[in-house]
């Protein structure tokens, strides 16, 4: 009986994928099952051994320039293979976009159980989550009564634990030749630069407060100071200020970092809906009856015009 | 063209919910019924789609009484027809199941696209659509940003860590929609007319020849709770420039982001 690690994408390590390589760990140990890692994108070279320390001992690897993002025609039968192969009990991935495609497609192949998004993971005779619902208003705590369970972990939220000797195996394999049947044919267009959101230790998200795109600047520069994403609430998408990529919330993206500094958001529970897991929240809006304040751990009542190039000032002078 | 949407009836998010004493189900205050928001991407898109070329569009939804309004919506905004696999404990299937039902309707209206929402905003699942597309064992694509038809084959965006890829899409395919690939259309009072008149199928389990075993859940809740709420809620004091002195020290020494 062993437990798989889905290693995610793009061939460069995230830290999304270590943390799910963490748990995947911390599970086999209690459960006392082998842990066993799948990689299929480009080549990973050097960074393989950044594996190291998780108690893996197989990490089979396909590589293959071709094979940048997901492709569920190619990686589906190879996940399917290695679950009899390695009679493969539980499966763990990250809650990235394609982390989740993955997830879903395989917990269809095998007729599993998925559970996505996940913020605690546990064994206790059988493997347990928690994960939030109804747009993180309420906690669900869910125990799988069926094998194979799958689960995927959200990123930014679980630590990264390196707590055992040795290093893995690599298996090397040839990738599979898939022939053209299925019709979902990758083209990466752009890479964007910048501190990506969901991986984001510190952000700094504007709201309407912001008055306008012209403004984006005094926001942007803090982010440059802390090493902070740019954030943006839906009304600031909405108004045609931003890119939606930059969208916090319900229907954006749900974040964790250590330090949310909220600047003219008045805190809607759509927009609380994705930044609710922010260790720390700062709110910074003019209005001292905003909802935000009822939910920040510190608030500054001030005009975010005058409030944020002082706090960029003072940071800067911190960190210089 | 034939085009299949699927919507589920969400309770509005903006509901208040409660842990009943039992720990174990959600209670609604003043429960609302709404399309899940991305389904209503999801239906524009089809629309859309629809409207470019030709064809038809068909809701699909499974759940109790209350999707029925939601049905009642779509065939305003546009959809043709509409099927609700009707059934009064829809809540306690998982995706596992749900995804089984939708796919046994689906096998049988042969569509060229399917399009659905990327999560629905009650479970926040993430998994029905891509299951569904894999038991029909067609091509899937999650989170589309642009969707735009090129003949006999679509082209498509989703967003992936760091950036974007374009895929080509040929028929029959499943696409789950992001926000920001269309502005959903509101009906319009003509339409809400016409809707009414138009029939919703329904349609019960037994029909779709399932199972118990197919559709029974691998998972149990144990308990659901809220979540920690531990906020300082400290409001800072003082002139601006001593307010944000007073945060940088915070900031530094709790070494919070830094
Ligand atoms: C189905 C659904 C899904 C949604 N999904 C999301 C989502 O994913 N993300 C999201 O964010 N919202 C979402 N919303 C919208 C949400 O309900 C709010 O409308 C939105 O978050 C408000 O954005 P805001 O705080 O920027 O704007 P407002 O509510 O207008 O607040 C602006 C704030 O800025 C303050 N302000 C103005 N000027 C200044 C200044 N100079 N200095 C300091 N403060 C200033 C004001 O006091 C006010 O509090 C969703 C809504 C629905 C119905
Ligand atoms: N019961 C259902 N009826 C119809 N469509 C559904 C149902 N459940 C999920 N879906 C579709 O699948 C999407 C994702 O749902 P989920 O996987 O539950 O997050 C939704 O946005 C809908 O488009």
């Amino acid at each position: 009986m062993s437990i798989l690690a889905l290693i995610a994408q793009q061939g460069e390590l995230k830290s999304s994928a270590l943390e799910a390589v963490s748990v995947a760990n911390q599970i086999a140990q209690k459960a006392d099952m082998q842990l066993i890692a799948v990689y299929i994108g480009p080549p990973l070279a050097d960074q393989l051994k950044r594996l190291e320390g998780f108690g893996i001992e197989k990490i089979v690897v396909f590589e293959s320039e071709a094979v940048t993002y997901y492709q569920n025609d190619i990686c589906v039968p190879i996940l399917q293979k290695l679950v009899t192969e390695f009679d493969i009990k539980v499966i763990i991935g990250s809650a990235t976009s394609i982390g989740k495609e993955v997830c879903a497609s395989i917990a269809a192949k095998l007729d599993a159980e998925l559970i996505q998004d996940c913020i605690e993971v546990d064994w206790d005779d059988g493997l347990q989550a928690k994960k939030p619902i109804f747009a993180g208003k309420i906690i669900s705590d869910i125990s799988f009564t069926n094998m194979p369970a799958i689960i995927s972990v959200r990123p930014n939220i679980l630590p990264v634990i390196r707590n055992r000797e040795g290093a893995p195996e690599i298996i090397k394999r040839e990738m599979p030749h898939v022939p053209h049947a299925k019709s979902i044919k990758n083209i990466v267009r752009e890479a964007k630069s910048g501190v990506e959101l969901t991986e984001a230790k510190v952000i700094v998200a504007g709201g309407r407060g912001i008055g306008g795109p012209e403004n984006w600047p005094v926001l942007q520069e803090l982010c440059d100071v802390m090493g902070a994403a740019l954030g943006a609430s839906r009304s600031a998408v909405d108004a045609g200020w931003i890119h939606h990529t930059h969208q916090i919330g319900q229907t954006g993206k749900v974040v964790s970092p250590d330090l949310y500094i909220a600047c003219g958001i008045s805190g809607a529970i759509q927009h609380q809906a994705g930044m609710r897991n922010s260790k720390v929240v700062v709110a910074i809006n003019k209005d001292p009856g905003a909802e935000i304040f009822s939910s920040c751990d510190y608030g500054i009542v001030g005009d975010l015009f005058e409030v944020v190039p002082l706090l960029t000032k003072e940071m800067r002078k911190l960190l210089s | 063209m034939k085009i299949v949407v699927l919507i589920k009836s969400v309770p509005d998010t903006a509901s208040i919910f409660k842990v009943a004493e039992d720990n174990k189900f959600v209670v609604i205050g003043n429960p609302k019924f709404i399309m899940s928001p991305y389904d209503e991407y999801a239906l524009e898109e089809a629309i859309k789609v629809k409207e470019s070329v030709s064809g038809e569009v068909v809701v699909v939804s499974f759940g109790d009484e209350n999707a029925l309004e939601v049905m009642r919506t779509a065939l305003a905004v546009g959809a043709d027809s509409a099927i609700l696999v009707e059934n009064s404990d829809a809540d306690s299937f998982t995706g596992k199941g749900v995804s089984k039902v939708l796919a046994a309707v689906i096998k049988t209206l042969s569509p060229n696209i399917i399009f659905a929402g990327k999560q629905a905003v009650d479970d926040d699942g993430c998994q029905v659509p891509e299951r569904v597309a894999e038991i029909l064992g067609i091509s899937h694509a999650s989170a589309v940003t642009r969707f735009e038809l090129q003949g006999l084959t679509a082209e498509a965006d989703r967003e992936v860590e760091g950036g974007y890829c374009t895929m080509e899409i040929t028929f029959p395919a499943l696409c789950t929609v992001e926000k920001g690939i269309n502005t959903p259309r509101y009906p319009t009072l003509p339409n809400i007319m016409k809707a009414k008149r138009k029939e919703i199928r329904k349609m019960t389990l037994e029909e779709l020849n399932l199972s118990a075993d197919d559709v029974r859940p691998g998972l149990t809740v144990n308990s659901i709770s809220l979540p920690r709420q531990e906020r300082l809620l400290k409001k800072l004091e003082g002139e601006i420039g001593a307010q944000v002195k007073q945060l940088t020290s915070i900031l530094r020494e709790e070494k919070i982001g830094l």
